[in-house]
């Protein structure tokens, strides 16, 4: 048996915003099922009481003082939007 | 069967910084679209958050004022979903390690008793951008001007029992962030909003109901209204058999009912995990301390001090403190006057009040200033004018006339104290009314009023009501 | 025969008068125009800016305000974003892209007056080990052109390893640095976690992604790290520890340097011959007076396993972002949204891209979270215990880079775990956060091996100081690929 089904390999594509085809289901569901695996092995370790680790470093989250740094961004927006009109960014009707 | 209503609110505070949570771009709310948003916030490839100071010491600030527990250590975690008005696909907050939690807030109900509630934790949040759904054949826009404004959200205990709770408890944070400076309290403009979780369960019984989160109710009026559909609604469902669904819902405030969201139909996975981008927020004592050094005074200290220092009723302190901006009218205005503490209530509380109500101004618009009304105050007090006049008084400065000296001089309203001139109107009214001077004199008192009418409206109310009555008994 | 120099060189060079820097960029988009078609090294050639670049910098060397490295040419990774100049990360998704803002690494190049020539060809995002996952193409490596460069920065690699560049950055986030240099004879250096400012690197794997140098030598490696590194505000997690000129410390004699050998590097993984090379290093830093102790780094088999949940898993939410809203690849007549969203990820994100981004939000999904995301994080302080336990008893570890030289190009293609164990030395470093030097140290079969170098956090210095002294007893580093060893003098 595979490590992820077939099934829950389209539910995380749906999550992820993926289009995903028919063949190309089974394709994925194979590769991701020999990738955890291979994250299997990870499993084998007693890590009973051992911190997770986030960072490489030990340290605090700096803080900028409340100055305004950042100037009007629009001229840029225009050149690289896919779809823009009256300055806002196109979309298909957002439904709330 | 009786029900018991469960409520529980998360509120959204925007924090009144200059600069966003994680980018130095300004925040100016109806700038034109997309002029407010920089490249972080857009979240163009390759951008880092970097926090912005101000924001954690507006959030200590609120832990202190709420007696939460500040974190030393506190994280920023992702909050994974796609939307277009969300630029990274994912939203920066906390999840298991907030900045704040585990305190309360005392609030103030209608008949003066006090109900604490709950504040389960605060925790800092962007905001993500707006989506206008005017026709753009058929598409919607997207404005992130709003993206990465920095929010407190403050969630309750499911602690409230009923809509007027509810939006008492809503009140008293209101003013609370204003007072803090932290927020400036603008709902129409989103600067303070509300869901509301709501649930029903019969009386008695201990488990919760099923419970509904109905998102971004944006006045106390809709809160209200929101509750109390939705709190109809569960009822009628389960009496009728049914099941309640946990659904967030969107209050309709033009047909007064809720309705399912529907881009929340599915069950959302937010897979949660720490921002990598970001370090964990220390907080050391000291800083703590130093901020406690320059709290405000809050809300429920100056309710107290305005009963001690004015003796006013706890009714009236709680209205004037309620909101940050009326108790300083009152104050300002008290300054300037003489008067005692009660007759300006009286007139910020009644005419100003009624007058702003009916014009739908908030305090800060008002046409007469803290100083103007003190100037009509003070014309009460030394007997220039009587209180009716006054009241013709502030009509006229509310459309504009000036001050209350420039008006009484205008229209000639000053008071006639003068014995003489008073005498003389009583004679008159006297020879023009033989017959109900004869009625009266046979001992039917009550056509006193009629005499007192008649030298008022001779006088157009400027006659000391008080000298005319004495007058009057001395003659008649 | 410019190309044959250091970047060292070609500043002695420069200042010396010897050519200017617009003679040596032109020499540069000379050898690119004849030999990138073969390579594909470069996504965007900069000729332009480039000789304008060049030209201001000659004319702040008239000045006499050239600083060592004003004037030298560098080729950037396509993931640095580069103002008004694409940068596409590898990606049909970025193809349209042109960042309206510089990467802090480029910036700092920038302002040392250094020369940009181009963009180079990179694995998508920077997944993959081959740079055969590129929209652009897969990059060959000059040593044998049907063979990979290695990856995720192959085009960095080629393109110095051809001397089409006289060094180029990159970015490791599992060995993209080291890796393809070892695969190419060069010296790459990834950086201690925090060193070098991550602003403006699309990110694949925030917690481990790191950019540095891919260079002929060490020493020209502590030119460009000098000029890179440091604290930047835009950074939360770039760290504010000085920065040294590493150019003063190289001649320190290593004499007394503890060098420690990791068992678990020399396992059977290890191709024979690759180790062989290996172990004849081992001797001469020996000779060069330093002390060998053998060391274990018991958890190492787990670092592959370890990364590819956690890297995944930041991966899947970095890419988020390209959702054809904003910028980027938006797929043709959209019915919905939802059909906006998944088929312009589906079109615009390549095979490997999206092997990850699956892997990655399913570790953190419901359900998953801990027995992944939360058990990988905790074997990852593991990881890094093991690391500092050996740091106290020696001052590098040394072990090979890669299990063996440059393989076939396709040869992989098809399994993608075959390719993911490739990188089984150089993932425990990323996860731990240390800095490591990826020097060349022999030839199998004619095909580049190499040894790494890895130190204590921000301890670059020793790193370059011993990567530096080996190459004064070795000429590994000198050697270049006889197809692209010719040029005319300027």
């Amino acid at each position: 048996m595979s490590a992820i089904t077939p099934d829950e390999v389209a539910k995380v594509a749906h999550l992820a915003r993926i289009a995903m085809s028919d063949d190309k289901l089974s394709e994925y569901t194979q590769s991701l099922s020999s990738t955890l695996e291979l994250v299997q092995q990870m499993q084998q370790v007693d890590t009973k009481g051992v911190t997770p680790m986030a960072h490489p470093l030990d340290t605090i989250q700096p803080q900028r003082s409340d100055h305004v740094t950042e100037g009007d961004f629009s001229k840029a927006i225009n050149q690289m939007a896919p779809k823009i009109e009256a300055n806002l960014f196109l979309v298909p009707q957002v439904i709330e | 069967m009786e029900w018991e209503t469960v409520i529980g609110l998360e509120v959204h505070a925007q924090l009144a910084t200059k600069t966003k949570i994680f980018s130095g771009a300004a925040i100016a709310y109806g700038a034109a679209p997309n002029t407010q948003a920089c490249a972080i916030d857009l979240g163009l490839p390759g951008v880092l958050p970097v926090l912005n100071k101000a924001c954690v010491s507006m959030a200590i600030k609120f832990g202190l004022s709420t007696q939460c527990a500040i974190a030393p250590r506190s994280v920023f975690a992702r909050k994974n979903y796609f939307y277009p008005d969300l630029p990274k696909g994912y939203q920066i907050s906390q999840f298991e390690l907030p900045i704040v939690h585990g305190g309360k807030l005392d609030v103030q109900q209608e008949d003066g008793s006090i109900k604490t509630i709950g504040i389960t934790r605060a925790h800092l949040e962007e905001d993500a951008g707006k989506s206008l759904h005017e026709d753009f054949h058929g598409m919607s826009g997207i404005d992130f001007n709003r993206t990465g404004t920095p929010l407190l959200e403050i969630v309750s205990e499911p602690d409230m029992r009923c809509a007027k709770e509810a939006v008492a408890y809503l009140k008293a944070l209101h003013a609370l962030v204003t007072y803090l400076e932290i927020c400036d309290g603008n709902m129409q403009e989103g600067s303070f909003r509300c869901d509301a979780n709501v649930s029903v369960r019969p009386k008695g019984q201990k488990e919760f109901g099923t419970r509904t989160e109905t998102k971004n109710v944006n006045s106390f009026r809709f809160v209200e209204r929101a509750i109390n559909y939705e709190v109809e609604r569960q009822i009628q469902v389960l009496e009728s058999g049914g099941t309640i669904n946990q659904e967030t819902l969107l209050f309709d405030a033009a047909k007064g009912e809720t309705r399912p969201m529907r881009s929340k139909e599915e069950a959302n996975d937010y897979r949660y995990f720490p921002d990598p981008d970001l370090l964990p927020v220390i907080i050391e004592q000291q800083q703590i301390d130093s901020i406690q050094q320059t709290m405000p005074e809050l809300p429920w200290e100056k309710q107290h001090r305005f009963q001690q220092q004015y003796g006013l009723s706890q009714y009236d302190a709680n209205v004037l403190i309620s909101n940050k901006a009326l108790s300083e009218y009152f104050e300002t205005t008290l300054e300037q006057t003489d008067s005692d503490a009660k007759l300006v209530a009286n007139w910020i509380m009644g005419d100003l009040a009624a007058f702003l109500n009916k014009n739908n101004l908030s305090i800060e618009e008002s046409p007469v200033s803290a100083e103007n009304l003190a100037g009509l105050i003070k014309r009460i007090s030394d007997n220039t004018i009587s209180g009716k006049i006054a009241k013709t008084v502030f009509e006229a400065m509310w459309q504009g006339e000036g001050d209350a000296d420039t008006v009484i001089e205008k229209h000639g309203l000053k008071q006639i104290t003068d014995d003489s001139a008073i005498v003389a109107i009583i004679d008159q009214v006297i020879a023009e009314s033989p017959q109900q001077l004869e009625q009266y004199r046979a001992g039917k008192d009550k056509l006193f009023g009629y005499f007192v009418g008649q030298v008022m409206k001779k006088t157009q109310g400027k006659a000391n009501p008080k000298q005319v009555n004495e007058l009057l008994r001395k003659k008649l | 025969m410019i190309h044959k120099y250091t970047i060292a060189e070609l500043s002695q060079g420069l200042s010396n008068g010897d050519f200017s820097s617009v003679e040596v960029t032109q020499y540069y988009l000379d050898r690119m125009q004849q030999f990138n078609p073969q390579l594909n090294c470069y996504i965007t050639q900069c000729n332009e800016h480039a000789l304008a670049q060049a030209k201001a910098a000659d004319d702040l060397r008239a000045k006499g305000q050239a600083q060592g490295i004003t004037g030298i040419p560098i080729a950037q990774k396509d993931l640095f974003c580069t103002k008004d100049i694409k940068t596409s990360c590898g990606s049909k998704m970025l193809d349209n892209f042109i960042s309206p803002y510089n990467a802090t690494v480029v910036e700092r190049c920038n302002d040392a007056g250094m020369v940009m020539l181009g963009k180079l060809n990179m694995d998508e995002f920077a997944m993959g080990s081959s740079n055969e996952n590129s929209h652009y193409g897969p990059v060959k490596n000059p040593w044998d052109m049907t063979r990979v460069p290695g990856g995720s920065s192959g085009g960095s690699a080629a393109a110095v390893a051809a001397r089409l560049a006289p060094c180029a950055t990159g970015t490791d986030t599992g060995g993209s640095i080291r890796q393809p240099a070892a695969l190419t004879g060069l010296t790459g250096l990834k950086p201690t976690y925090g060193r070098v400012s991550r602003f403006g690197m699309v990110a694949f794997a925030s917690s481990l992604d790191q950019g540095g140098p891919l260079t002929q030598t060490a020493e020209d490696a502590a030119l460009v790290l000098t000029i890179i590194a440091g604290h930047d505000p835009k950074d939360s997690t770039s760290m504010k520890q000085e920065v040294p000129d590493y150019s003063t410390t190289l001649n320190d004699s290593i004499h007394g340097k503890t060098i420690g050998i990791p068992k678990e590097y020399f396992t059977n993984a290890l191709d024979p011959e690759v180790g062989d090379t290996i172990h004849t290093a081992i001797k001469a830093f020996e000779k060069l007076g330093a002390n060998i102790k053998s060391i274990s780094l018991p958890n190492t088999h787990l670092a592959v396993p370890v990364y590819y949940v956690i890297a995944p898993a930041e991966a899947s939410s970095n890419l988020s972002r390209f959702d054809g809203v904003r910028y980027g690849y938006r797929c043709e007549n959209p019915k919905d949204l939802l059909d906006l969203y998944k088929r312009t990820r589906a079109e615009g994100f390549g095979e490997e891209v999206k092997r990850r981004i699956l892997i990655g939000t399913y570790a953190l999904s419901a359900g998953y979270y801990d027995a992944y995301y939360l058990k990988a994080q905790q074997v990852r302080h593991l990881i890094r215990d093991d690391f500092i336990k050996a740091f106290n008893e020696v001052d590098v570890i040394l072990g090979p880079t890669a299990p063996t030289t440059a393989f076939k190009l396709g040869e992989k293609m098809n399994d993608p775990v075959s390719m993911y164990l490739s990188d089984l030395y150089t993932i425990n470093v990323n996860l731990a956060g240390l800095p490591s030097l990826a020097l060349p140290s022999g030839f199998v079969n004619d095909l580049p091996v190499g040894l790494q170098l890895i130190g204590k956090d921000f301890d670059e210095a020793t790193l370059l100081n011993l990567g530096h002294q080996y190459q004064q007893v070795t000429d590994w580093h000198r050697q270049i690929p006889t197809a692209f060893d010719k040029g005319e003098a300027a």
